[in-house]
């Protein structure tokens, strides 16, 4: 293999696993909000477990998210200097706030864990805060980079010499405040469908005659409603950051679309698999003039299709798949919320397994839009590292061989992603729901005295 | 001052600060791993009291130190990040190995024992990494064009000038973080746990020196022109030596006190990151104008200037917003007497 498809798989394969865990970071200290305030409300013991269990689970999470993050960041360094270089000139602000974001997560999640129970009870509630927006002023900033990447501003470019440059032109690049919402809102849907999941998953296992049956329903219910109510934002910001493609990236919006012809009137198709010798897209379905709609208002505005382009500059064609796992999982994830809320907080209707079968799963699918739509939005952007004016190939390192490397990174996630699942296993095997609620009947146990 | 300076002297601190919070991070691994067996010390316990809240917050000062460099002076980051691909990505392996069995060993206590081995190992070797990046800056082992630079790994691990800093690196390591653990066990009313660490600290010290000393003795041959400029300022080389005496008199000197404790180890941390400070000053100094030598220099590295003015401009308002998490981070874990004095609570679970 060449060494830039290597360099690429490598920094890919970071993000990818990176990911999950920042994910993860951002949306779990929400939900652990949510259930201290509700606590707060209810007085009813049951929250403040729930906000015990998942600042653990958040804490080990921690272990893999923070040292992936750590790579990420050295890695874009190490595998692309030619793009770091010109970061470093024009679009270093996000990162270098982004440091304060992380040591104020760092500060407050440290406090958090191992000082809660020497704070009062407000205190806690504001280190938890601050984590919560440590976490995704991190998620922001990040996304700040990425859609400068898609839509750069703010410098000039001249055979390779960089001028006018202004750093807070490039920070507010026009696509930033739709990714950087739709990167959190997703992080918040996917927090809460993963919680949701786990919680679905032990009342399969232990069925409703079991003491801990209405712990998990309550924590359940709290996550379908915060997880419904941030996929249905999704969608509605999805659409937005849609038309910000078609204004500025259209090779990447045909791509997703398969979308060859120039036209207005253009159809949205959904499913299937792009062929590039037929211009066509295979076995999906095609929902007439919706794409000229969603992308600009009116079945009017035109679409600029791939023929536009010169093929080298094509993204890969199979993006399309990447985009469509996406946006159905989105509208699935509005559906199976609403549904649960009608069904049982109108109905007032035991929630049946085949209903908890499909909630166990959707934790699992938010995570896969979470990873299809950074790899859509990744390799999408190919063959630039940054739009029309840096390719990924001049990004490179000219080192060679990293086949060896991209090994060794492989086997340490592999190793990190076993330890991770043990350790939470582990934990959780040997503190049930029934010791800490007994903990917290027991005033002179401290709660999260547990915890170191 | 102009803009480079500054930028480069921002940077210097940035590492300095990395550098003794990262020493006593790793050390402290290492000595909770060394003493890990030894049930009836509480050795381990106030390293590992020390090390749970701290690593996250080193960590970001890695962090911190790979965005300043390519926010100051992307076209040394250029270079460093070609020529340091495989050292890097090896410490970022160990690194990450390291942190989250770190975090692992405090939650999975039935792992507790093959984690601290592991945090305890790579707490050794990732220093010696890390060190690595200096010599390496003396520009020897980088052979090949701008643009296109490589590490020559062979000539590297064969200078005894390497080696001299991988032992300075270990060493320091070691001594600053018994120290530091010496006056934290102390604070905490750990008598016994404050005797091992004098000790370690009495020992390890010493020979952190020798090691400084092979250091500039290697690098008369192998970097003259760093030698010759540190020797410039050899004034601040020895007020950096009598720096070392005040710690070492802080640390033998009898103190009298009714526990019946020797030493001052308040007196001898401060005396000894004093004389870090200002040895690494002296040698900050001596290696400019130089980042790499001789290919990267301030000028040729240095940032978009509106670009330096906007991050040198949050770099300030940041950390003043932050000041005060910092100052109750300290509170409540180097400080507070509740937290320091955990032992009944942990004996008992
Ligand atoms: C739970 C995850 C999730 C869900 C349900 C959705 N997205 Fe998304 N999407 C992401 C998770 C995500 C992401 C992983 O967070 C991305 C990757 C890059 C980014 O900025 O956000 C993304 C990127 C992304 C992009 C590419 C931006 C770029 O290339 O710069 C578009 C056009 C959309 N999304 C559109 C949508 C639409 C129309 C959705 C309809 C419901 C939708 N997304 C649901
Ligand atoms: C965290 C979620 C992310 C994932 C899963 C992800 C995934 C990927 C993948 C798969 C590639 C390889 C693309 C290809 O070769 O086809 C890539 C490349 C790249 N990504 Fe991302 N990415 C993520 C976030 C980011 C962010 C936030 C940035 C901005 C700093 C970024 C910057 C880059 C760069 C510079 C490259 C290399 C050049 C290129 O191939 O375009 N990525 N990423
Ligand atoms: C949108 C994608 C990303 C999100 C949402 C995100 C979010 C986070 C979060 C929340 C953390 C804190 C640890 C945790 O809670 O797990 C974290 C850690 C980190 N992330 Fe990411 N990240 C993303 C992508 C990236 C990329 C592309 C980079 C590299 C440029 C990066 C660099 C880091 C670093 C260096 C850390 C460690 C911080 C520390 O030492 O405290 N992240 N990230």
């Amino acid at each position: 293999m060449d060494d830039l498809v290597i360099a690429r798989s490598l920094f890919g394969t970071t993000m990818g696993f990176h990911i999950i865990f920042a994910t993860l970071g951002v949306g779990l200290p929400l939900m652990m909000i949510i259930a201290e305030l509700m606590y707060q409300k209810t007085k009813d013991y049951h929250y403040v477990i729930m906000a015990k269990r998942w600042t653990k689970t958040f804490a080990i999470l921690l272990g893999v998210g923070i040292p992936t993050g750590t790579i990420a960041g050295t890695q874009l360094s190490l595998l692309w200097p030619g793009f770091m270089e010109v970061i470093g000139k024009v679009m270093v602000l996000p990162f270098q706030i982004e440091i304060y974001a992380f040591f104020l997560e760092a500060l407050f999640m440290s406090i958090y864990v191992y000082a809660a129970e020497r704070l009062p009870p407000w205190a806690r509630t504001l280190s938890l805060v601050l984590v919560a927006f440590g976490a995704m002023a991190s998620a922001v900033l990040i996304s700040n980079v990425h859609s400068f990447e898609g839509t750069p501003a703010g410098f000039k470019m001249e055979n390779g010499v960089i001028s006018d440059v202004h750093p807070w032109v490039a920070f507010f690049n026009p696509s930033f405040i739709v990714t950087a919402i739709h990167v959190v809102l997703t992080a918040y849907t996917t927090g809460a469908f993963v919680i949701a999941a786990v919680a679905a998953f032990k009342m399969l296992r232990i069925g409703p005659k079991n003491k801990d049956y209405l712990f998990h329903k309550k924590a359940l219910k709290i996550c379908v409603i915060t997880g419904g109510i941030f996929a249905l934002f999704t969608a509605l910001n999805g659409h937005v950051v849609t038309q910000k493609l078609h204004e500025y990236q259209p090779e990447k919006l045909a791509a997703a679309e398969g979308l060859f012809e120039t036209q207005d009137h253009a159809p949205l198709s959904l499913l299937g698999f792009t062929d590039r010798e037929t211009q066509e897209v295979k076995y999906g379905i095609e929902i007439p003039w919706a794409l000229s709609f969603l992308s600009g208002n009116s079945f009017d505005t035109e679409v600029i299709g791939l023929n536009d382009f010169p093929e080298e500059e094509w993204p890969p064609l199979f993006v399309h798949t990447l985009f469509n796992l996406m946006v159905i999982t989105g509208g699935m994830l509005i559906v199976l919320a609403l549904f649960i809320y009608l069904w049982n907080f109108r109905r007032k209707r035991e929630l049946p397994k085949w209903l908890l079968v499909i909630v166990v799963l959707s934790g699992p699918l938010a995570m896969m839009a979470i990873e299809s739509g950074w790899i859509f939005a990744c390799t999408g952007r190919q063959p630039w590292t940054i739009y029309r004016i840096l390719s990924t190939a001049d990004s490179a390192t000219t080192s060679t061989n990293l086949g060896p490397l991209f090994a060794s990174f492989a086997v340490v996630y592999a190793i990190l992603g076993i330890a991770v699942v043990s350790v939470l296993l582990y934990y959780f095997k040997r503190n049930t729901v029934q010791d800490d609620i007994y903990r917290a009947e027991q005033k002179g146990l401290p709660l999260y005295g547990s915890n170191s | 001052m102009t803009d480079t300076i500054l930028a480069i002297t921002t940077l210097w601190l940035f590492v300095f600060f990395y550098s003794i919070l990262g020493t006593m991070d790793f050390g402290a691994g290492f000595w909770s791993f060394l003493y890990f067996n030894k049930e009836k010390t509480k050795v381990t316990n106030v390293a590992n009291r020390y090390l749970s809240p701290t690593w996250e917050v080193t960590n970001t000062f890695i962090v911190l130190l790979v965005i300043s460099l390519y926010a100051l002076f992307p076209g040394a980051a250029y270079t460093l990040g070609t020529v340091l691909l495989i050292p890097g990505s090896l410490i970022l392996l160990l690194l990450a190995i390291r942190s989250a069995f770190l975090v692992f060993s405090h939650i999975a206590t039935k792992y507790s024992k093959v984690l601290t081995y592991i945090s305890g190992i790579t707490g050794i070797i990732i220093p010696a990494l890390l060190i690595s990046v200096l010599p390496i800056s003396h520009g020897n082992y980088v052979e090949g064009e701008k643009g296109k630079e490589v590490l020559n790994l062979s000539a590297l691990f064969t200078s005894p000038h390497e080696y001299a800093f991988v032992g300075f690196g270990v060493f320091s390591t070691l001594f600053l973080s018994a120290l530091l653990l010496s006056d934290y066990s102390k604070e905490s009313n750990e008598v016994e746990a404050f005797k091992i660490y004098r000790k370690n600290a009495m020992i390890t010290g010493p020979i952190s020196l020798v090691f400084a000393i092979l250091v500039m003795w290697t690098m008369k041959s192998e970097a003259p022109w760093l030698f010759e400029n540190m020797m410039e300022h050899s004034s601040m080389l020895l007020l950096s030596v009598l720096f070392f005496v005040i710690g070492g008199i802080g640390l033998y000197l009898p103190y009298f006190s009714k526990r019946d404790v020797k030493g001052m180890p308040r007196l001898a941390v401060i005396a000894i990151v004093i004389q870090y400070f200002i040895a690494s000053f002296a040698y900050g100094r001596a290696h400019l104008p130089y980042i790499v030598y001789p290919i990267v220099t301030l000028e040729n590295s240095f940032t978009d200037p509106a670009t330096f003015r906007a991050v040198f401009i949050v770099i300030i308002i940041c950390s003043a917003i932050l000041l005060p998490g910092f100052y109750l981070f300290w509170r409540l874990f180097m400080k507070d007497k509740r937290y320091l004095s955990q032992q009944k609570q942990e004996s008992k679970k």
